[in-house]
């Protein structure tokens, strides 16, 4: 069987390009009539690039004319929360319909620089208030293994779009899971970067101190080649880190895990979790031990305080950072806001008003701290902890209404990490009802080498990356 | 909670039975929330940012290249003036 345009990750089309034996220009068209053929059943995007061809076209002369550069020519889908100058931007919410930014983001500002060519803007929860896609205010987002499910959130429209195949990778963006979640529910790999890796200039703020940009892709390989493009510091955003980055493409280069010490968090292995999820957990870490890997059951806080501390932190961050949205310089009124964003910003204003702030807010804040150190005890000893991303596999549409707490209780596996500003990553581990299960592999700050080449591993010596077979043609 | 004395704070209006509903919800809410009391953090340092940073500072100068022009700030505003921002009056005559 020859391979289609849509099979090849993102890697491959490099070289197919850089090669010639593919233009940009037919890979751009090939993929608008996926777009046109498969997205009013998805919607999975929110809008397309009106110059998507001019811009392709351009990217064939530069490589006729020897550039050099990256990424150039390559597709990439960004998440609705990203600034992208010229591109209608507007967090799946009706207060920014017709918002057209005035700048780029850092992010989006370097996979340009690096030649990408942005093939369009992914649906998401409101604001990324959410784990469902459920929340946008322009329809949920269908998951391409089962349209009657969801696609996970936020980044839900990211995820589809791989797992439909309807570009060749996407950015996303998570502040408790919405990278890892999706990814694990739509069967991809999904990267979370440590906190400060990834600029968050011009992404559209949630909880400043959490929000986290990263890669939504085929595999690993193509994780770490986004991650080597988009990381570092940024004089835009006070709160990137100043480390110097990896070259995390060319530390792939395990070829087992002999010497790599792998924590089994029991606490993760919830008891209300299907016991058939359980197994495959069990099995991922059998494989790593297969691999070369010692795995060890360690102990950490149960999970259901991360959603407390989440809750708390993560309200009351969204309750500031959406009070700029009046109407004045951008956007509409805030009679606009959906009912999510509502009740997370009234919720943040309550836990940050006088007499309850020491009561929710502090209280949230020291238990972060526990949380914290917990880890940095753990990673004294084990190089990563592993655990399932979600209790389940992809619920039904429909699945959130009158759950004011679903995101979290979704994301409660994912939120410790997240609150502790650790690097995570979800690769396809398995299915349960024909439906992808995702396993995280979590490391210290700043461990991204790490974490990925372990991924890449188990990802290498396993086959559970399966694109849904209706999207085939 | 006074869901409707907090909904002003937040500038933002209810509609149909949100008041009611957000009530109930919100007490499903901090249930969840509710369960941090069982910890003790007793002399336990407050975490507000994971990086270890500290005084990250610019020089205070303008930065050029981050400057909108007049036509561009205001490009996305639904109601200007002469150049200006429309705002609500918020002062009595």
């Amino acid at each position: 069987m020859t391979k289609s345009i849509h099979d090849y990750t993102a890697i491959e089309i490099l070289a197919e390009i850089k090669s010639r034996r593919l233009s940009v220009l037919d890979i751009a068209k090939h993929y608008l009539q996926r777009i046109q053929k498969y997205n009013p059943v998805l919607n999975a995007y929110l809008s397309i690039n009106q110059n998507l061809l001019e811009e392709a076209q351009n990217a064939d002369d530069q490589i006729q004319r020897g550039s050099d550069k990256p990424l150039l020519g390559l597709l990439i889908a960004v998440k609705d929360n990203f600034l992208t100058k010229g591109l209608p931007t507007t967090a799946s919410s009706l207060v920014l319909k017709d918002y057209y930014p005035p700048f780029e983001s850092t992010v989006t500002q370097k996979l340009l620089d690096a030649g990408a060519i942005i093939i369009g803007k992914t649906n998401m929860d409101a604001w990324a208030h959410g784990s469902s896609t459920e929340t946008s205010q322009y329809g949920p987002t269908k998951n391409p293994h089962d349209l009657d499910r969801l696609p996970g959130g936020s980044s839900g429209g990211s995820a589809a779009v791989i797992a439909a195949r309807l570009a060749p990778i996407t950015i996303g963006s998570e502040t408790a899971g919405s990278i890892r979640q999706p990814s694990a529910w739509c069967g991809v790999t999904g990267f979370k970067p440590s906190y400060g890796r990834v600029s968050r200039y011009g992404i559209i703020s949630m909880a400043s101190s959490t929000d986290q940009a990263g890669p939504i892709t085929r595999d690993v390989a193509d994780a770490a080649l986004i991650m080597n493009i988009i990381s570092g510091k940024d004089k835009y955003d006070a709160t990137s880190l100043p480390s110097p980055v990896d070259d995390y493409l060319s530390l792939l280069n395990k070829k087992d895990l002999k010497g790599i010490k792998v924590g089994l968090v029991k606490e993760y292995l919830l008891a209300q979790m299907r016991p058939d999820v359980k197994e495959l957990i069990h099995n991922a870490s059998k494989k790593l031990v297969e691999l070369g890997a010692i795995v060890e059951e360690v102990s950490l806080i149960d999970p259901k305080y991360a959603i407390g501390v989440y809750t708390v932190v993560q309200r009351s961050e969204v309750s500031s950072n959406l009070a700029r949205f009046d109407g004045v310089r951008y956007g509409t009124d805030r009679s606009f806001f959906g009912p999510e964003a509502k009740r997370r910003i009234m919720l943040g204003t309550f836990t940050l008003s006088a007499g309850y702030y020491d009561a929710y807010y502090k209280k949230a804040q020291a238990v972060r701290t526990k949380i914290i150190s917990e880890f940095d005890e753990i990673f004294k000893k084990y190089d990563v902890v592993i655990g399932a991303v979600s209790p389940g596999p992809a619920m039904k549409i429909g699945a959130t209404l009158d759950q004011p707490m679903f995101g979290e209780m979704e994301d409660i596996l994912t939120e410790p990490a997240a609150v502790a500003g650790l690097t995570s990553i979800s690769i396809p581990c398995g299915f349960v009802d024909n439906l992808p299960i995702g396993l995280q592999i979590t490391g210290s700050q700043l461990s991204e080498s790490k974490v990925l080449s372990i991924a890449k591993v188990y990802q290498d010596a396993t086959n559970f990356i399966k694109y849904p077979e209706h999207f085939n043609s | 909670m006074d869901v409707k004395k907090i909904a002003q704070l937040a500038n933002l209006t209810l509609i149909d039975n949100e008041e009611k509903l957000f009530a109930k919800q919100f007490e499903d809410t901090f249930l969840v929330v509710d369960q941090l009391k069982e910890i003790d953090t007793k002399d336990i340092v407050l975490t507000s940012q994971v990086t270890k940073l500290e005084n990250v500072t610019r020089p205070d100068q303008v930065d050029s290249e981050r400057i909108l022009s007049q036509a561009e700030a205001l490009a996305n505003a639904k109601n200007t003036y002469k150049g200006f921002f429309v705002v609500k009056q918020v002062i009595d005559k």
